[in-house]
This record gives structure tokens, sequence and C-alpha cells, in this order.
């Protein structure tokens, strides 16, 4: 059972590179427009990246 | 659970924003203000690079291919630059050069691609842009679902069979996430429990509170002696389902809230000030004073009370009384506040500003209304109400029951924690969110913004229905029912009504070119405001207007629905009226109509004339009727009918509707009402039509019945599982199982509502 001193390390380890990821994109606002954000992946490859994320 | 302690009335819009244009407009203390940019160009704002931006609000998106459309055919306007969709808030940014172009070019552009568009003021909004509560929640949301994740895969370790060291190796890991990250993502529910118990009150917190304390604090306990048991995945699980159902309530909230503010953020809330040298500058709302001298240009509303000094127009007072037709003003006339000039520029003498106007004598009935209403348990309030006592029962029974009967200490609060743990409301606490979040949903698609999750709720169990009638049962707008057969009267008339922005002038040029008239040759055209307009033909003088004005007697008795006519006097004949009235909505008659087979009593007040009150009663199918109402007496016939026991919901738009709206079970306005009023309702009816309002009316009776198939879910489940939590047969592992099946099941049920209320055909 050794083998738990690497495993549970590593598994938060991810887990909290998950959680930060989540953290930064929170605050980038990638949450504004869900909806249009599930539109746009319809489309082909013209999306230009947004010019108005900026708070 | 999430409403109980706020009180539903904080969620109202808040009122327009007006700091952040005051600040623009006064940068160096009152008595400097630039002059007021023209039109549409004041909402343009600076963006990099030398370019402007102009955010839009254009209703009519609602779909994917309306992204398309504008994203790609709005940039081949010249001159603009970029333009982004934002769907979920059915808004435009465009960014463009100003040398090339400007925002009415941006709104035709726009209109050309088939999008009506309207900017808004951004800095009025920026706060609720900005939604820090969302954020928050969302933020603790994410932290309760990574140490969800990480303990449960520690708990099913346990659970598949560790033992000793290494078991109590992974409760303390377990510990060690859980912990901080429950004290950290129960902060809400901490907080309110806090504030409920502080105030003498229960709300769904306090065993949510409890339950998360308690199973974190019971586990550590018996992790430190190695006891088997360990509940550290229940009080995180229970943090993040909660937290799911509390984001939805907010976003619900929100949504509307934002919706309601871009109303309002539409409406310009300045003055124009004429100085006493003749200069003109733009003043905020607030800061008028009587003695002030104003200009109103046709097309605007009077922004206070006064007296007529300059000017001569036609008034249309269908805000303030709910009175249809014009009424000429001249010198000395008093003019109200809200009150729209039609014809020609007015200056007016400010008598009364701020508290001492008709507008603020509303207000104050609004507030009265409001108070005296009886204050509303929600669905949530109303289910914590009985279950928070039974649940706290349950559980310090089993706890001294266990004591009785010989057990340890230890033992017996363990089975009490795990009947805490198994009843945590976490279903009940996603029951009406989700719920309110789907219907909300499904609701907003139509066309209806809802400001709270009661109003819905109240909407459910409404019935009697209360219209007003000019602007909600009527289009608001004169429509021409009778005129003269003559060709030549509807040429000179043509000539004539084209001439003038008077909005039966303005019906009657519509009418013309429908019928394909020839406009006559018409020379001298004069507007005279307050009678009508004036021109030379072949024939001699022609006149276009009031009755007496072109010889055609009073005019009295021409009072039809909308009230009136408009007298053609060609040369020397005899004049020809053509008459108007304000025609129902296309779709009233079936809306009333169904309304009333879904149980709903329908009642007409109107502050207008009996006449066209009866007239368009007979015509929408309703036989309770009142006109010549005062807001008073729309007040008191709403709590008539509420002695009665009737649930009434009110549908109305003017000023006079406000208190009416503020007094009633719940209320709906249109988008085109005054701000007041949309501000004293509690749900919006985006565009122009009402059929919007039976389907909401049939989702807010299906979210009832959601809630409670909710409701009896939780009950249903509470049944089995207490009695097996109470006889300790409820293993950490067992908890976990019934805690996500009863919390999934009961959002699967609320997503049903996502279909709920078909149109009608």
């Amino acid at each position: 059972m050794t083998i738990l001193l690497i495993t549970v390390p590593v598994s938060i380890l991810l887990g909290g590179i998950g959680l930060a990821a989540f953290m930064w994109s929170l605050r980038s606002g990638q949450y504004r427009d869900l909806d249009g954000d599930a539109a746009r992946i319809l489309f082909s490859n013209e999306d230009a990246p947004p010019g108005d994320r900026k708070d | 659970m999430t409403a109980l302690d706020a009180d539903p009335r904080d969620v109202r819009p808040a009122p327009p924003d007006r700091t952040g244009e005051r600040e623009a407009g006064r940068p160096e203390g009152p008595a400097v203000a630039p002059a007021r940019p023209q039109g549409l160009s004041r909402f343009v704002r600076d963006a990099e690079g030398g370019r402007k931006r102009l955010d839009l609000l254009a209703p009519s998106i609602h779909c994917a291919n309306c992204l398309r459309a504008i994203e790609r055919g709005l940039p081949k306007t010249p001159g603009l630059i970029s333009a982004r969709v934002n769907l979920s808030l059915r808004r435009v940014a465009a960014e463009f050069d100003p040398e090339v172009l400007d925002a009415d070019g941006i709104v035709a552009a726009l209109g050309d691609l088939g999008f009506a568009a309207r900017p808004f003021d951004r800095d009025a909004m920026r706060d609720l842009e900005r939604d820090a509560d969302g954020r928050d929640l969302l933020a603790r949301m994410a932290v309760a679902g990574f140490a969800m994740m990480n303990v449960m895969l520690l708990s099913v370790s346990v659970w598949s069979g560790a033992q000793d060291a290494t078991r109590d190796l992974l409760h303390w890991v377990s510990a060690l996430i859980a912990l901080p990250a429950a004290a950290f993502a129960g902060v809400p529910f901490f907080r309110s429990a806090l504030s409920a118990l502080k105030a003498g009150r229960v709300n769904m917190d306090v065993p949510i509170s409890l339950a998360i304390v308690l199973a974190g604090g019971a586990s550590l306990y018996e992790t430190s002696v190695s006891g088997q048991h360990a509940y550290f995945d229940a009080a995180v699980t229970l943090c993040f389902f909660l937290l799911i159902g509390r984001y939805l309530d907010h976003r619900t909230r929100r949504t509307a809230r934002v919706a309601a503010a871009e109303l309002g953020s539409l409406q310009a809330h300045s003055a124009t000030l004429v100085a006493a040298d003749g200069s003109r500058r733009a003043v905020a709302v607030e800061d008028l004073r009587p003695g002030d001298r104003l200009e109103i240009a046709a097309g605007e509303r009077a922004p206070a009370d006064g007296r007529v000094l300059t000017g001569r127009s036609d008034l249309d007072r269908s805000m303030i009384t709910g009175e249809s037709a014009p009424e000429p003003a001249a010198p000395g006339a008093e003019i109200h506040a809200g009150v729209l000039n039609l014809s020609g520029p007015l200056q007016i003498e400010v008598v009364a500003a701020g508290d001492d106007t008709v507008l603020a004598g509303i207000a104050r009935m609004i507030e009265a209304a409001e108070a005296a209403k009886s204050s509303y348990a929600d669905w949530a309030a109303r289910a914590a109400k009985l279950y928070v006592p039974v649940v706290h029962t349950a559980a310090l029974a089993t706890l001294v029951a266990w004591l009785m009967a010989g057990a340890g200490l230890r033992d017996s609060i363990m089975t009490a924690v795990a009947v805490l743990i198994i009843t945590c409301p976490c279903a009940l606490g996603l029951a009406v969110p989700a719920v309110h979040a789907a219907a909300s949903g499904r609701l907003f698609r139509l066309g209806v913004f809802l400001k709270d999750g009661s109003a819905l709720e109240r909407l459910a169990t409404a019935d009697a229905v209360v219209f007003d009638k000019t602007g909600t049962l009527t289009t608001g707008e004169p429509a021409l029912i009778d005129a003269p057969e003559d060709p030549d009267a509807w040429s000179a008339a043509y000539a004539l009504a084209r001439a003038s922005r008077h909005p039966w002038s303005r019906a009657l040029a519509a009418a013309a070119e429908a019928r394909g008239v020839e406009a006559a040759p018409a020379q001298d055209l004069t507007e005279v405001p307050g009678c009508g307009v004036e021109a030379r033909l072949d024939e001699g003088t022609v006149r276009l207007g009031r009755a007496d004005w072109c010889g055609a007697g009073d005019g009295q008795g021409d009072e039809r629905r909308g009230g009136s006519a408009v007298w053609l006097r060609l040369g020397q004949a005899a004049p020809a009226a053509f008459r108007f009235e304000d025609p129902l909505k296309p779709d009233a008659a079936a809306t009333v109509a169904a309304l009333q087979a879904r149980g709903l009593a329908a009642s007409l007040i109107s502050g207008d004339a009996p006449e066209p009150v009866a007239s368009a009663a007979a015509e929408a199918g309703i036989v309770d009727v009142a006109a010549r109402a005062a807001p008073a007496d729309k007040v008191a016939r709403l709590e008539a009918l509420a002695a009665q026991g009737k649930k009434v919901l009110m549908v109305g738009d003017g000023i006079n509707d406000a208190p009416a709206l503020a007094a009633a079970a719940v209320s709906i306005s249109p988008a085109s009402a005054a701000d007041v009023s949309r501000a004293s309702a509690g749900m919006v009816l985006a565009g122009t039509h009402l059929a919007p309002l039976v389907t909401a009316v049939d989702v807010a009776r299906a979210a009832r019945s959601r809630a409670m198939e909710n409701f009896a879910m939780a009950a249903a489940y509470n049944l089995v599982c207490v009695p097996l939590a109470a006889f300790g047969f409820v293993t950490p592992l067992a908890a976990a199982l019934a805690m996500s099946g009863s919390s999934i099941v009961v959002t699967l049920n609320a997503l049903r509502l996502r279909r709920a209320g078909k149109a009608l055909p």
C-alpha cells in the first residue's frame, strides 16, 4: 500500500491543476455568454478572438 | 433555503443608476455641463486605437443563425470594424471608426439585417455586469467540486476494503481536503443560517449548516480514534449540490434583473434647461428646481410638472391618465411629468420637481401598496417550515432512543449524525431553484422576463386577471377606421398628413400609402400646433386638423374608441372626417379567451372615457369593466378583489397603473411601459404581443406541479431513508448514493419544464 504515498499526492495535484484552470477561466470571463459559445462551436473556423472580453 | 431571508422586494431592479451619467455630464460641479450630444451618439464610448464602441440591445436575437448573420453581415458596413454578439443577453457590441460611421448608421445597418436594435447606457449597468456574487458562488462551487472528487476517490478506496492504518491514512488525507473545502464552500449557508437564527427564525440553511458542521466534526473525531466510518465525502458533496441550487437561483434573478435594467437604461434621464441668456444645457432630472425653464422637443416626455410658457402642441397623457386621445396644449396649460409632447416644441416653467410631482405622488402610492401587501412565503420557505422541525426531532429522537437502549454515547451520536446527513435537504435545496431556473429560462425564450421566483409561484395560483386598456389591450397607436371615399380628399389629406409628426397624421399617411394614393401638389405647408396642418392647393386653402378649426362644430359626438376624428376641409366644400380608433392588439381577444378558459376571471380597469373602454372590452370579450379610474381607484378595486379571496394578475403599462401593479398579487407590464410601471411589476413582457401571457401562466402552473413533485420525491426519499438511518443501517456509502441519486432525480424532473407551455396557435 506504499504506492498510496505517491498516487494520493498525484491525484490531489492533478485535481488542483484543474481547479486552478477553472478559476482562471472564471476570472477571464469565459462564462459570460454560454449560449453564444455553444452556438459558435457550430460555425467553421472564421471566429475571431473575442475583442470585448476585458472588464 | 435560498430565498428565505431575502425580501422579495430587494430583487426588483434598482432604480436606473444615474450617477454615471451625472459624473460624465458634470465633471466640474453643477454649473458646467457640456451640451447633450445629439441623438444616439451619447451612447457611444471610446475604445482602443481611436475607435468608438457602441453597445446595442437587439431583443430579436434568439439563435445561432441570428448570431452568425450579425457577426458576418454587420462588418460589411463601411467603417465598422468588428461586431460581437452576446447571445445570452441579446446584445451586440460594435466597434467602429467614428470618421466613417456613426451610431445611427449602425442601428440602421442592423435594421437592414432584420434586427431592431437600440443602444443602451452601459455605465448604468456596470454593477450588474460584474456579477461579483455569481462569481463568488461559482468559485465556491468549483472548490467544493474539486474536494468532492478527490475525497470521493479516497472514500471509494475505504469502502472497497481498506483496513487499519491504510484506512486511517486515507481518512486523514480526506480530512485535510474536506475540512478546509467545506469551511470555504459552506460560507453562504453558514451566513444565511446565522442571520436567520439571530432573527429568531429557522430556515433551510440551518439543517444544512448543521449537517455540514456535524459531518465534518464527527468524522474528524472518528478518524482521531481510528473509527470505521467517516462522512467527509458527505460534507463536501452536500456543499457542491446545494451550491449548484444556489447558483441556479442567483442566475435566474440576475438574468431578469439585467433584462429589466436594460429596459430602464434605454431612457434618458436628463432634461434640456434653457438659461436666462437663451443657451441650452442638459441637466439631470433630479436637479430640476421649480422656476427652471425647460425645453421639450416634439417626441419627448416632460421631465417634471410644469406650465407651458411658449409654443403650441398636442399632448399625449395616456401614460398618466390612460386617456387615448391627444389633447392640444397652449401657453398656460398644465403639463405633468411623463406626458408625451407630440407635435411642436414647448418651453415650460417647472412648477414642481422631485417629491412634489404627480409622479412622486404615484411613487408614494406604490410604496403604500407594497407595504399593505401581505408578505408572501414562497414554496421553499413553506417547505422549510414543515421540514426543519421534523428533521431535528428525528435526529434528537434517534440520539435519545439509542442512549436509552444502552448504546454508547459515541455510537448514539454517530447514528444521530447519520440521520441528519441523510435527511439533509440536498434534493429539497435543489427542488425549487432547479424548477425556477428551468421555468425562467423557458419564459425568457418566450419573451417574459421574470424578476424573481416568487412572481412565478404567484402566477401559478392567480385566478383573476385585470387589464389596463391603452397600450396594454390596445396598441396605443391610432388606426384609421372610417374615411371619405373621395380620391381628391385622400390625396389632399395625404399631402398634408405626411408633413406632420402627430400620431393621427402618421396613421393617415400610412393608410394613404397603403391605398396607393398620390399626394396632391400642396404648397405653403404649415403645421399649426394644437390645431392641424394647412396648405394651399388649386382648389383653395386646405386644412387637416381639429373639428372646430376645420369648421365642423366642436367635434362632440365623435368620441369613439381612441376618441377621435381628424377633419379635412378642402376649399369651400363641407368638412369630411377621418376617424381613428386605438385598435386592440391582434391577439388581445384570443389571450383574454385563453386566460378565461384557464379559470382566470378577466376585468378591464381604465382611466379612459367610458365609451372607448366599453367598446374595447366588448371586442376583447371582457364583461367586468370600469372606466375613468384614477390610480387610487384601480388600487381600491384590486383590494376589493383580494378581499374576495382572489389572487389577481394585473397587466398594465401606464404610470397610472403602477400603484395597481404593486398592489396586485402578481403583475406583468409590457416592455413599452413607463419606467415606474416596469419597476412595480413582477414580470416584464418583451415585444408587443399578449399571447406569451397565456404561455407564462401555463409554464407557471407546470413549474408548480414540478416543484410539488420534487417535494413529494424528497419526502418519499426521507420516509425510506430516515428509518434506515435511525436504526443504524446507513453507511457513508449508502448516504452518498442516496444523496446524489435524489439530487439528480429532482434536477431531471425540473428540466422537463424546458418544453412546458406550448405557444398559442
